[in-house]
């Protein structure tokens, strides 16, 4: 066994470097690299890192081939259960997921699962078995990693399958929420959904179901047997304070959507932004993250205010220790209690409270009490609110019989099955802003769903 | 794409395209707008919807030259086409919802300042072939800055023209013809006001005086316009909405027009950088 050798690290940029530029922090590995580290792998006769996948990626299974050096094989492994490999290789926390079961974890340090999967991804197109076209219309709604998936796997079957996105680049959360930084739109991004579209996948953007057309015309008039709604969390959540609405404050939302989508880090883009001087970001998850490092690309002195502690920061390890590095400043068991204009109304600081912690809450995280008398006030002309997102209304209330929850999620069975027959539904929007392998892993049940559904009639 | 299939330019400033967007086309209802994006760099600008043709497929836009996006989309020569355009957005206009009868009993007036009195045109033109009672109230600063008054003429009662200087019609503002007409002895069951942001604030104090309800359509900052950012949150009733999906149209009275206007001045230094920078970019795109 070749556990002696030390969890091989992938390259990345220097901090201070990749805090002035939009380029891909991390270099992946090269072959030799993912080699070394898949000869790390103990084969586990129980791998408990495939328990841990949320779509059982055969893991194991797929590092055989890296050692070998059969990428394409390897390729071919993860095929099986995932569409986006590249993608998720690159975003999924993995320290809760696969590499957190790892038994090398217990004493060492787990496997580098994710770094392997991208490697194995970026190198190597798997081969695709397409089954003949049986001319039957499915739309997605929304080409996010949700619909991306749903679509593959429907397109293989050989159904007609058109993707229906609101924006006027496909790609959903991936391309509009997650930096270039991360995830890099040309060269991987770009890559996977030109896969979904090499299987026959039509697209049309600008197309708002609900406005645009609605389900029951894509049903009525347009000839589709099912629809597949996966269309996020795109709602942003504000705190409801004082001076939210002055100029300077945004939601995480709109400062990575205008960054990313409309490329306002770009000079030759004409959608402008502003990070200002100085950047407060609230909130404590990967989006939090996205949108500090954002800023600090852009020049601002960036912090992020959190109410409870480091500890308990729900983004992923990988962006906190990034985050760090770069010199995002962590103002821990701090939170905003108004944001202060001047007399243009701009902001000009945000008025926060310490806090500590009390009991555990049903999270089972202890949670955060004010302490009374503590208020302060930390000068900044930006504020950033990354509080999380709920799903867009438009669908539900256009859409006759689609029964949502008091959250305001479309309710849908683990398979995907709506209250309305023929309307199916995954990822975000069910089951409130997660992940994208849990996005993707309930696009690919409900394309089974809808073959059985469809099959049927 | 979205080919230009019509180009006019109705003042020095203010350009009327029809553009192909079939599905756009079969959507519109009076009240919606849409989003443009030129061209790849281009940014998301909302354009409200000045018309549309099911049968041709086409919506009509109007734009005003005000910024570097506005002067490149009046850039585009038919033939050429923009990169997207996406809608309708917003909700439509809240009469299309009322019965027969409840129509029957409304009397509107409608006030129109500037490149707002495009949109103005639709809901006047559904009001008309639905049987109602129409006035409208266009006001500019001078007589050569209006538009669509003859398109007006045809779908409305009456058509009242103001001026600043008095070289058409009344001298004066929009509002002050409203409280000239109502204190003539008109009466109006609702006022809609469509213009500058300033405008629609004294057209409220107005209707307020008045006594009348009073819809304005907010023309405030976007960028997905589906509900997605929140660039264009506007206080209503001291509660935040978005205007992109629970507007654009809002009961004039709850508007905080003041918070209004400063966002709508959020990225004014930018826009102004942009427009001294700005390369015009004519001829490409095709």
């Amino acid at each position: 066994m070749a556990n002696k050798i030390d969890r091989t690290k992938a390259r990345e940029q220097e901090p201070l470097v990749r805090a002035t530029n939009f380029e891909e922090v991390c270099y992946g590995f090269s072959a030799e690299e993912a080699q070394l580290e898949a000869s790390r792998c103990l084969h586990c006769k129980n791998p408990r890192c495939v328990g841990a996948c949320p779509v059982n990626i055969q893991i194991p299974e797929f590092i055989a081939k890296v050692l070998e050096g059969d990428f394409k094989g390897a390729a071919n492994v993860i095929a099986q259960d995932s569409s986006l490999p590249a993608v998720c290789g690159r975003v999924c926390p993995q320290e809760n997921q696969c590499e957190g079961s790892c038994i090398l974890g217990i004493k060492g340090e787990a496997v580098a699962i994710g770094q392997l999967e991208r490697f194995v991804a970026d190198h190597a197109t798997p081969d695709v078995e397409k089954a003949p076209a049986n001319g039957i219309k499915v739309a997605i709604v929304g080409s996010g990693p949700a619909g991306l998936a749903c679509a593959s796997d429907l397109a293989k079957l050989g159904y007609d399958v058109t993707i229906f996105e609101a924006l006027h680049k496909l790609g959903g959360v991936l391309q509009y929420g997650i930096p270039e930084f991360r995830l890099p739109k040309d060269k991987v991004l770009a890559r996977e959904i030109n896969a979904v579209k090499a299987l026959g996948v039509k697209f049309e953007q600008d197309v708002v179901i609900g406005r645009t057309v609605t389900i029951d015309q894509l049903f009525d008039k347009e000839g589709f047997k099912a629809v597949f709604v996966g269309t996020g969390a795109g709602l942003p959540r504000f705190m409801g304070i004082p001076g939210e609405n002055l100029n300077g404050v945004f939601s995480a939302n709109e400062f990575l959507t205008r960054n990313n989508l409309m490329k306002a880090f770009r000079e030759d883009y004409l959608t402008p932004i502003r990070a200002g001087k100085k950047a407060i970001v609230v909130g404590g998850g990967n989006v939090a993250m996205d949108a500090a490092r954002t800023a600090l690309r852009l020049g601002a002195e960036t912090h992020i205010v959190y109410r409870r502690t480091e500890k308990e920061l729900p983004a992923r390890r990988e962006e906190v220790h990034h985050a760090i590095e770069e010199g995002i400043i962590f103002d821990m068991l701090t939170n905003p209690v108004e944001i202060l204009g001047d007399e243009k109304g701009c902001v000009r600081a945000i008025k926060c409270v310490k806090m500590e912690l009390g009991e555990p809450d049903e999270s089972g995280r202890r949670s955060p009490q004010p302490i009374v008398g503590s208020e302060f006030e930390i000068p900044a002309d930006t504020v950033i609110m990354a509080l999380g997102t709920s799903p867009n209304p438009l669908i539900a209330s256009t859409t006759k019989g689609l029964d949502v929850n008091r959250k305001g999620c479309i309710v849908a069975t683990e398979e995907g099955a709506t209250s309305r027959a023929g309307v199916f539904a995954g990822g975000d929007t069910v089951s409130g802003a997660a992940t994208v392998i849990l996005a993707m892993g309930a696009g690919r049940k409900a394309a089974k769903a809808i073959d059985e559904y469809i099959k049927a009639l | 794409m979205y080919e230009i299939v019509s180009k006019k330019m109705l003042t020095p400033t203010i350009c009327e395209m029809d553009v192909k967007a079939e599905r756009l086309a079969r959507a519109a209802q009076p009240g919606q707008f849409l989003i443009v994006r030129a061209d790849e760099k281009g940014e998301r600008i909302p354009l409200t919807i000045s018309d549309y043709d099911a049968q041709k497929g086409t919506v009509t836009i109007v734009t005003q030259k005000i910024g570097a996006s506005s002067t490149d989309i009046i850039s585009f020569e038919v033939g050429e086409a923009f990169a997207d355009v996406v809608g309708p957005l917003g909700i439509p206009s809240d009469f299309i919802e009322m019965s027969p009868e409840e129509l029957a009993s409304q009397k509107y007036v409608f006030i129109a300042g500037g490149v707002g009195t495009a949109p103005v045109y639709p809901q006047v033109k559904w009001l008309k072939e639905h049987g109602v009672a129409v006035d409208v109230i266009i006001g500019a600063r001078t007589k050569d800055l209006f538009i669509y008054t003859d398109k007006m003429e045809k779908v409305c009662d009456n058509l009242y023209l103001c001026t600043d200087d008095g070289s058409a019609g009344f001298q004066g503002v929009g509002t002050a013809m409203l409280e000239k007409l109502v204190a003539e002895g008109k009466q109006y069951t609702r006022v809609v006001a469509i213009g500058p942001m300033i405008m629609m604030k004294f057209a409220t104090l107005t209707a307020k005086k008045l006594n009348i309800p009073i819809t304005v359509s907010l023309n405030t900052l976007m960028v997905d316009g589906t509900g997605m950012c929140g660039a264009c949150r506007v206080s209503v009733g001291g509660k935040t909405r978005f205007a992109c999906v629970e507007g654009p149209e809002f009961d004039g009275y709850l508007v905080d027009f003041d918070e209004a206007m400063r966002r709508q001045r959020m990225y004014l230094d930018e826009e102004k950088a942009a427009m001294e920078n700005h390369v015009c970019r004519i001829g490409r795109g095709k």
